[in-house]
């Protein structure tokens, strides 16, 4: 298959010397200062014990990476970050018009609601294409056994019958209601 | 193969039709699924709270297996080894999984920056299918999955690969000193096993709320802690500072996240709109409770867009907030010990063990938590196989 990767995203890493050299010096700078570190206490870092402190941040992306999973279908990427990850899932890629969307989610980064607000619309239209997709396959969606509902029968009967019952009666009172406006429309 | 297949929100299947996974990595292996555990946090998932989780997803993010076929690259694992997975999809290699941060991967999801690869659990976290399946891929083999240890009940190892870590992980990031009181928001699975371990740090006192009585009424005989209902106080917080002597707790966790009851705003905007990250009610209460100088740890899952905390209290009371999601690898070791040696019994967690045909039913027994639902295992039909 072609390589395919989202159009505004770059298909390489780009080169992160430049930014890598200067965190090194950044990092190297605050040394020349009298005193520096010397009150440092580790076991005062407040994300200890979850990190043990390796001084691996520093190399930023210039550390030994595993080879890149071959990209062969489309993945969409955060612009926060250069490059598809070395191995990626291969479920569901983005199709039909929520895939339309999430490509658009996806020139945003994750910190505007122009990238997550999109992707909650798409998730819901991918419901509906869902459905299609089950009818082209012939497939009837069971949605009473998809709910769960049998467990529901099983364990809540009567709250079950309950809801239902409620429902039908509100159905019942808004036909009512939309017949009577309907005759007094006509009368 | 059968896999669970999400169809939109409360709406899962279990299809026949699923295709087999295939290596696509030299560090990929195939697992066999033996044992596949429904989190609390694929509720949010199954409820339609999580941004991009498409339809025809296959869940499941804490699962054992069977390796039936490893990748080129893989050196550590082989054909027939029964493995525990922990949740994380971790290379071993970027900086933060070489600092034992191997919740926060950065080579194995490209969908977000925010969170590193996490099976079954959205684009958002890597778009990888899940466990809640005959076969499922594993990358990275040789580094996250860990060879069941010899006499290891495989229920006790399942449970090792997200909530037992995930409970323990909440207690030590909440630095309990001996004699501290700890109070947990949430009574789920996490919950409870973080007021377990609250103990093995050396907690003085142990206090879990909830508003469901049958689960505070399993916590307080499994996790030895107090347990009390919201729903029957005014103001939890007050009932909180009354009890700990007007200061505050010493530590307080959020074991609840994006779904929490018990604030009417919070559950319009969080959960029922949605328009923020979340109803953050837990975590509001977890901030508002604990003394001055204090420590809240979150464990909860929340939603990637903004939540309604009490960030002005957190800076006046001079807090530390401290988070993430659990490195189960780097956990492994001690929690293996601790099972081995009897002083947790993670398994103690499960009410239900369910045939993955029924994953429908399982999903809907423990998001509308019928019959006394702690924590459900699916067990797909080729658990057994020889």
């Amino acid at each position: 298959m072609e390589n395919i990767v989202t159009p505004n995203q770059p298909s390489v890493e780009p080169n992160t010397t430049i930014e890598s050299d200067m965190d090194r010096r950044l990092a190297n700078i605050p040394k020349e200062i009298p005193g520096w570190g010397i009150d440092a206490d580790p076991e005062n870092d407040p994300t200890y014990p979850m990190k043990h402190r390796t001084g691996a941040d520093y190399e930023r992306l210039n550390y030994e990476k595993p080879p890149q999973q071959p990209i062969n279908m489309e993945i969409l990427q955060s612009i926060e970050r250069p490059g598809v990850s070395r191995v990626f899932g291969t479920s569901t890629p983005p199709a039909g018009l929520s895939g339309m969307i999430r490509r658009f989610a996806f020139r945003y980064s994750e910190s505007t609601y122009a990238h997550w607000v999109p992707l909650v619309v798409a998730d819901r239209i991918g419901v509906v294409e869902g459905i299609v997709d089950d009818l082209k396959q012939g497939h009837i969606p069971n949605i009473f056994a998809e709910r769960g509902w049998q467990a529901e029968w099983k364990y809540n009967r009567d709250g079950m019958i309950k809801n239902i019952a409620i429902g039908v009666g509100i159905a019942a009172g808004v036909m009512i209601l939309l017949s009577q406006k309907k005759k007094h429309g006509k009368g | 193969m059968l896999a669970m297949n999400f169809r939109g929100p409360f709406r899962v299947r279990a299809d026949h039709n699923r295709p087999m996974p295939e290596i696509m990595h030299p560090s990929d292996a195939i697992i066999r699924v033996t044992r596949s555990c429904i989190c609390g946090s694929d509720l949010h998932l199954y409820h339609g709270l999580v941004p991009d989780t498409r339809v025809g997803m296959t869940f499941g993010h804490e699962f054992t297996g069977v390796v039936e076929e490893v990748g080129s690259g893989v050196q550590k694992l082989k054909v027939g080894d029964h493995v525990m997975v922990p949740f994380n999809i971790a290379c071993g290699s970027c900086p933060f999984c070489k600092q034992d941060l191997y919740g926060n991967c950065h080579e194995s999801n490209s969908q977000a920056s925010a969170v590193g690869g996490i099976f079954g659990y959205s684009h958002t976290a890597g778009g990888y299918d899940g466990g809640q399946a005959e076969y499922v891929r594993v990358p990275y083999a040789d580094v996250g999955p860990t060879i069941i240890p010899e006499g290891m009940d495989l229920d006790d190892a399942v449970m090792l690969t997200d909530v037992t870590p995930t409970g323990y992980q909440a207690a030590e990031m909440g630095g309990i000193q001996k004699g501290d009181t700890v109070v947990v928001f949430g009574a789920g699975p996490v919950g409870i096993m973080a007021a377990r371990c609250a103990w093995l740090f050396g907690a003085g006192r142990v206090i879990i709320i909830d508003h469901i009585d049958y689960r505070l009424e399993f916590a307080k005989s499994y996790a030895y802690c107090e347990a009390y209902n919201f729903k029957e106080m005014d103001d939890p917080v007050v009932f909180l500072k009354r009890t700990t002597g007007w200061l505050g707790a010493d530590v307080c966790i959020d074991a609840v996240g994006c779904e929490a009851a018990g604030n009417a705003i919070q559950s319009l905007v969080g959960r029922k709109l949605p328009l923020t990250g979340g109803s953050a009610t837990a975590l509001h209460w977890a901030i508002n409770s604990v003394k001055k100088g204090g420590i809240v740890s979150i464990v909860g899952v929340y939603g990637p867009l903004d939540a309604l905390v009490p960030i002005g209290n957190v800076v006046n009371k001079g807090l530390t907030i401290r988070a993430n999601q659990a490195s189960v690898k780097r956990l492994l070791p001690k929690l293996i010990d601790h099972v081995m040696s009897g002083r947790l019994n993670p398994k103690g967690l499960i009410s239900h063990r369910i045939p993955l045909e029924e994953v429908a039913e399982g999903y809907h027994i423990f998001s509308a938590k019928r019959d006394n639902c702690i924590k459900p295992v699916l067990i797909p039909p080729k658990a057994y196989a020889a």
